[in-house]
This record gives structure tokens, sequence and C-alpha cells, in this order.
């Protein structure tokens, strides 16, 4: 698992543009699935057949995570060849200076944040934010080079690869939700050691960051009996409250609201219980800013629940996650698959 | 030449703890044919005698890099840190550290966007509030990894980008001590000696103590200096410019360069069509503050890299700039030699 998320998460995959790292899940979701599928938008469908019932219909089940990141974008290039940058997804201005970057032009260049040494700054400037719009990146060429290979529009994604750090836990970008996307490998894997009769359609979705579009698309396509949404939630960490945060070792979130089935909910913490796979509760009073918002409206509709993941610092070049978690999740929801036998119909009654 | 840059920026030498560095430098230094030793306070002199003697002539580029040392350790295993030397706070956000002796990796974090509200994002997270995750729940897991005192440093790696540009830590003053590595392998009729110092960052110390015992008769300082040459900086503030060759100060915080030294290096850059400029801004200090002081006085002059970003895990040279300010040490040390 910390292999596959190393890679995935060089790879860019910027809203919109997630070829690259399309490509790459499709690849690997094709060791375990029994057909491929890629659509036009990059959506990539990774089916898997289990068994089927004696009576009554297969449960169509399809899990999402999304494969595309926050970055930057080229906003305007300056007469000595620095870059002006704009934002694509939300990004804090206050991690960004001194950050290591690539900017994705004609070619791939390394590129540097800009930032003012302290000795030629003014008393009090080190308490004023530097906005967005204030800084630039420094590619290393001159003004002739840059405008050769960059244009306004380019796509800038941050440089910080994997890292492991004590125990099972790891940091790099764009975890939210690249980690998503290894527990629905680690799920197909999960699926191999288990008897179910469900068709399950593992989906990588693009275009969650700038409004869940990828899962509009690719819900509609697959038409689920189910849905499982996996994201990212917040880890819980000194400067944030505990009411908005995860414990990063007591297990999974399951969320509870509106936008999650109730009865699904109670289906899958039931297995989480028989189990014995820890888990904490999450809730959401509105429409959650995870796939599984469109997932639930798609056609006549779709119940769905939603699996998260505590990461911490989300939106950062250093998103701190636990790699057990992922395990955990992929387990838990291999055996919620399988625990849906005949009269699965049950569970979705209100 | 880029090999040996790699390895002295990619070491981690916080002030007050720049044992690795050191060692790398011990290393090459050694395999110069120089006498090499340890003062009392960690600086590194490698000397040469020259072949006719008399003169002495002291070249100095610290070793130490700006960095932080651990100061508390809280229930819930995350580490409270104070910085060493001059940082702008406003960089540490999301980024890496190696703490300890084992660098162990830490980042600092800061709560997503998503919790924040509006009016924070455009407030300056103190330093004082920041804190270092290392993935352990505990005070106790925490505890026995890393202890109150420990050093950390930025954690950078050596990248060559752009147009024969490099991006990495503590080029401020590695890449001195770079130049100083390549120096040493040539032999001098004068006596020389090349000082690594230590604790330049906190106030120029280590360079003071070296400056006592080898009681130079005039002084060089390699630096990388301050260069921003970057957008809305104006451009009488910008100091130096990236790939116009090394800096020659006139003046700066610390000492006014010799005017004798001064234009002998003006002129040797002159004479053999090497690049060069002069910093344009009084900013910053470095060793030859110490060294000029000395006893009974020396004659300094500063030759600096200039360095993008100074400070900060991400600092970028040109290498051209490297290979000229190398040039220019190379010809005025010969210059030394005939007068």
């Amino acid at each position: 698992m910390k292999k596959f998320l190393a890679e995935l998460i060089e790879l860019p995959g910027v809203s919109g543009q997630e070829e690259e790292t399309a490509k790459r899940i499709a690849g690997e979701f094709s060791g375990y699935c029994d057909e491929v599928r890629t659509d036009r938008f990059f959506n990539v469908y990774g089916i898997k057949r289990g068994s089927a019932p004696k009576t009554g219909k297969t449960p169509k089940v399809m899990l999402a995570a999304h494969m595309d990141e926050i970055a930057l974008m080229v906003r305007d290039i300056d007469e000595n060849g620095f870059l002006r940058v704009t934002n694509v997804g939300g990004v804090d201005q206050r991690i960004l200076l001194a950050q290591e970057v690539t900017v994705h032009g004609r070619e791939k260049l390394h590129g540097v944040v800009t930032t003012v040494p302290p000795h030629l700054q003014d008393a009090g400037d080190s308490q004023k934010v530097v906005k967005m719009k204030e800084l630039s990146v420094d590619v290393g060429f001159g003004a002739d080079k840059v405008k050769e290979l960059v244009r306004v529009g380019d796509l800038i994604t941050f440089c910080s690869p994997l890292v492991s750090m004590q125990g099972s836990m790891v940091n790099g970008k764009s975890i939210d939700d690249r980690a998503g996307v290894v527990m629905l490998s680690g799920v197909l894997q999960e699926l191999d050691k288990l008897r179910y009769q469900a068709e399950v359609y593992a989906v990588a979705t693009v275009q969650e960051e700038v409004g869940t579009r990828g899962a509009v698309i690719s819900t509609y396509h697959v038409e689920p009996d189910i849905g499982v949404a996996i994201d990212v939630t917040h880890g819980e960490t000194p400067d944030a409250s505990r009411d908005d945060t995860y414990s990063m070792e007591k297990g999974i979130v399951i969320c509870k609201g509106p936008n999650m089935h109730p009865g699904l909910t109670e289906k899958i913490l039931e297995v989480a219980r028989e189990y014995g796979i820890d888990y904490q509760i999450s809730t959401a009073p509105r429409p959650t800013g995870t796939d599984a918002r469109s997932m639930q409206i798609s056609r006549s509709g779709v119940p769905t629940i939603l699996v998260e993941i505590p990461l911490r610092y989300m939106h950062t070049t250093v998103e701190t996650l636990n790699l057990d978690h992922l395990k955990m999740g992929a387990r838990l929801i291999a055996l919620f698959i399988a625990s849906l036998k005949e009269g699965w119909q049950e569970w979705l009654k209100y | 030449m880029v090999e040996v840059l790699k390895r002295l920026t990619e070491a981690r030498g916080v002030t007050g703890n720049e044992n690795e560095a050191r060692e790398i430098i011990l290393e090459l230094a050694a395999q110069t044919g120089a006498e090499v030793s340890v003062d009392r306070i960690g600086n590194v002199i490698a000397g040469k005698t020259g072949q006719k003697g008399g003169k002495k002539v002291m070249l100095a580029a610290h070793m130490d890099e700006v960095g932080f040392l651990i100061s508390g350790i809280s229930d819930n295993g995350m580490l409270k840190f104070k910085p060493v030397g001059g940082i702008d706070q406003r960089i540490l956000l999301s980024k890496r550290a190696l703490i300890g002796k084992n660098g162990i990796p830490g980042v600092i974090g800061v709560k997503a966007i998503h919790l924040q509200e509006p009016e924070e994002r455009n407030k300056v997270i103190q330093q004082k509030q920041m804190y270092i995750d290392i993935g352990v729940k505990s005070r106790e897991e925490a505890e026995k990894l890393v202890e109150i005192g420990d050093y950390a440093s930025f954690d950078s790696r050596f990248v060559r980008f752009g147009d024969n540009k490099v991006k990495a830590k503590s080029l401020d003053d590695r890449a001195g001590c770079g130049i100083l590595l390549e120096l040493l392998k040539e032999t001098y009729d004068f006596n020389l000696a090349a000082c690594f110092t230590v604790q330049e960052e906190i106030g120029l110390r280590g360079a003071e103590v070296a400056a006592w015992h080898v009681e130079p008769d005039l002084a060089v300082v390699l630096e990388g200096t301050t260069c921003a040459d970057i957008p809305d900086v104006p451009e009488h503030l910008q100091t130096t410019r990236q790939g116009r060759g090394p800096a020659i100060s006139f003046m700066d915080h610390s000492s006014i360069g010799d005017k004798g030294l001064f234009r002998r290096m003006v002129e040797t850059a002159e004479s053999r069509s090497i690049p060069y400029q002069i910093k344009e801004n009084v900013a910053g200090g470095n060793d030859a503050g110490s060294i000029q002081r000395s006893r009974s006085g020396v004659p300094t002059v500063v030759v600096s890299v200039p360095c993008r970003y100074i400070h900060s895990p991400s600092s970028v040279m040109d290498l051209d700039d490297y290979a000229n300010t190398l040039r220019l040490m190379k010809e005025f040390l010969k210059g030394c030699e005939t007068r």
C-alpha cells in the first residue's frame, strides 16, 4: 500500500488534467479486476464480479475515491521570467513561501516559490501575510526560455514525495485523496479472500476538488444500487478544535447525516463491530464535500455511505496519514460488501 | 565540484551542532594534503605552509546553518522548537525537518484551510504557536526518540534545475565551504589558513576564535549572500543579481572592506575578464566583522556567491556564479604571491 501511495502522489493529477494518474490507477486495478474501464473524463472503473446470489438481484456496489489534487496555476509571466500564480482548489497562501514545485509547461520544470530573506526585510514584515498574488515562482531560467516553455494557464503541482514517519505514519502531498484510491485497490485485493455476491465498481473519480464532477458522471454511468464514498477527513492536531477532528489512531471514520443512508450506515457499523474493526463517528449536517454528495442524488437516487480517513494538515505539502487506517478501511469495506447477501434490499428501506 | 556541493548542503550543521558538516569538511580538506585541525570551539582549520613562507592569508567560510532547537515535548507528542539564527517565521508552515542525531523526520503542520476562519488566512501564525509532528501519539513515545535540546534542520535535497541552477538548504554558507575546499587543492608561496568556522549565524563567534589563533596578515571571507532580484523588490534593494558573477562587498553591517583589498579584488576580476558585481546594499553581516577586529586588526574583504531565498529550505544558486567566484579567488591568491 505504501509503495502504491508513494508512486501515486508523485503523479500530477490536478482537477481536469488527471490522465497520467488515471493511467497508473488503471494499470494497478487491472491486476485485481475482471474488467477495467476509463471514461472520457478519465474516471477509472475497476470492475469485479462475485458469485451470483441463488435468488434475486445481484447488488451493484460503487466505491468512489477521487484522484484529483489541488494545485497552482500560472497567472502571468513577468519580464524576468518569474511566474505569478493563482490556486486551483483550496490552498492556504501561508504555506507557499520557499515551497518546491513542479511547473507543467512544455517540459516539466522544477521551481521554488520566492521569498525575501530576513536580512532584507523591514521590521514588522514577518507579521504580514504574503498574499498569493504577491508570490512568484522561480524556475531558474531567463525570460526568453521561460516564455518558450511556459504558458499562462499551465499547472503547477507541489513537489513533496512521500516520507515515512514514526510507526505507520507517512506524509506528503495529495494524500487527499490518493489514499482513498489506494484503499480502493485494497478493497479489490481483500475481496479475493472473501465470498461475496455483488458486482463491485471501484471508481477512481476526477474533478472532486472542483465540485465532485467526476462522481456525477461516473455514478450515472455505473447506476449502482449502493454507493460507498471514500475520502479524507481532518486528523487531530493541537491547533484545531477537537470537535472538527478525529483521532489518528482510533480507526476509520464513518460519517452520519442526511447525505448518508441511515440503514446502510448502520449495516457497515454492525460489520465493524462484528469483526472488531475500530471506528469513529463523524457527523455532517449538510451535503458533504465528498463524492457522496453527488452519488446520493444520481438518477433515481443511490443509497450511499461515507468512509473517511483521518488526515492531518489537509491541502498542504505535508498531509499526514496513518497507513494502518487504509488497511482497516479496505478490510471493513470488503467485509461490508461480503455481508450483502440475499435480502440485501431490506437494508435500503426506510 | 557539484558532487561536493551536494554532500555539503545535504549535511546537517545547525549552529552549535555542526558535526555532520564538519566531518565532511575534515575528510575533504585532508584529501588536499592540508594540515587539518579542529579547534576548541569546533572550527576546522586547514593550513598549507607556503613555499616561500612569510605572509599569512586567512580564508574563511562558515559551516553552520540556521535551524532549530527542540525546546519542549507536549503531552500529545508534538515538539515545540526555537529558531537558531534568523528565520522568517512565515516560511515555516508545511515544511519538513530532521530532528536529532538520527534525523527523525518531522513536519511543521498547520490546520487545514477548511478549518480556518476567513480572517485567520490573513494572519501570520507565530512561531511560538507552531509545533513539529513526528507521527507519535504521546510524550512517552516522543521521549524515546527526541530529547529537549536536540537540534533540527530543514529537510531539503540538493536539486539541479533551470539554467545551471541548484536548489538546496544551507547554500549560505556551504557554497563558501565548497570554494575553500577547491582552493585548498592548489599550492601557494605564502602560508594559507582556510578556516571553516562555526556559529556565524548567531554572531560571528567561531571566526573570532579562529582569527585569534591564525593571526593572519589579511583575510578573505567567502559567503553565500542575499540576492533578492525577484519581483516586487525595488531594484536598489535587490543587493545582488544572480548570474552576474561573484559579489564583492565594500561594506555590510559587520565590516567595511579594506580599501586596498577591495580594489585588488575588483582589478583582478577586470584584468582576467571574470564577471563580478559590487554588493549594492549594505545589509547582513559575516565573519569579516570578527576577523577584522581580531587582535590588532586584520584587513579583510568579502566575496560572495549570490544566493536567492537564503535562510530557507529552498535557496537557489547559479553554478556559473559559483565557478566564477572560484576563478576570481584563484586569480586573487595568485596575485597575493607576487605582491
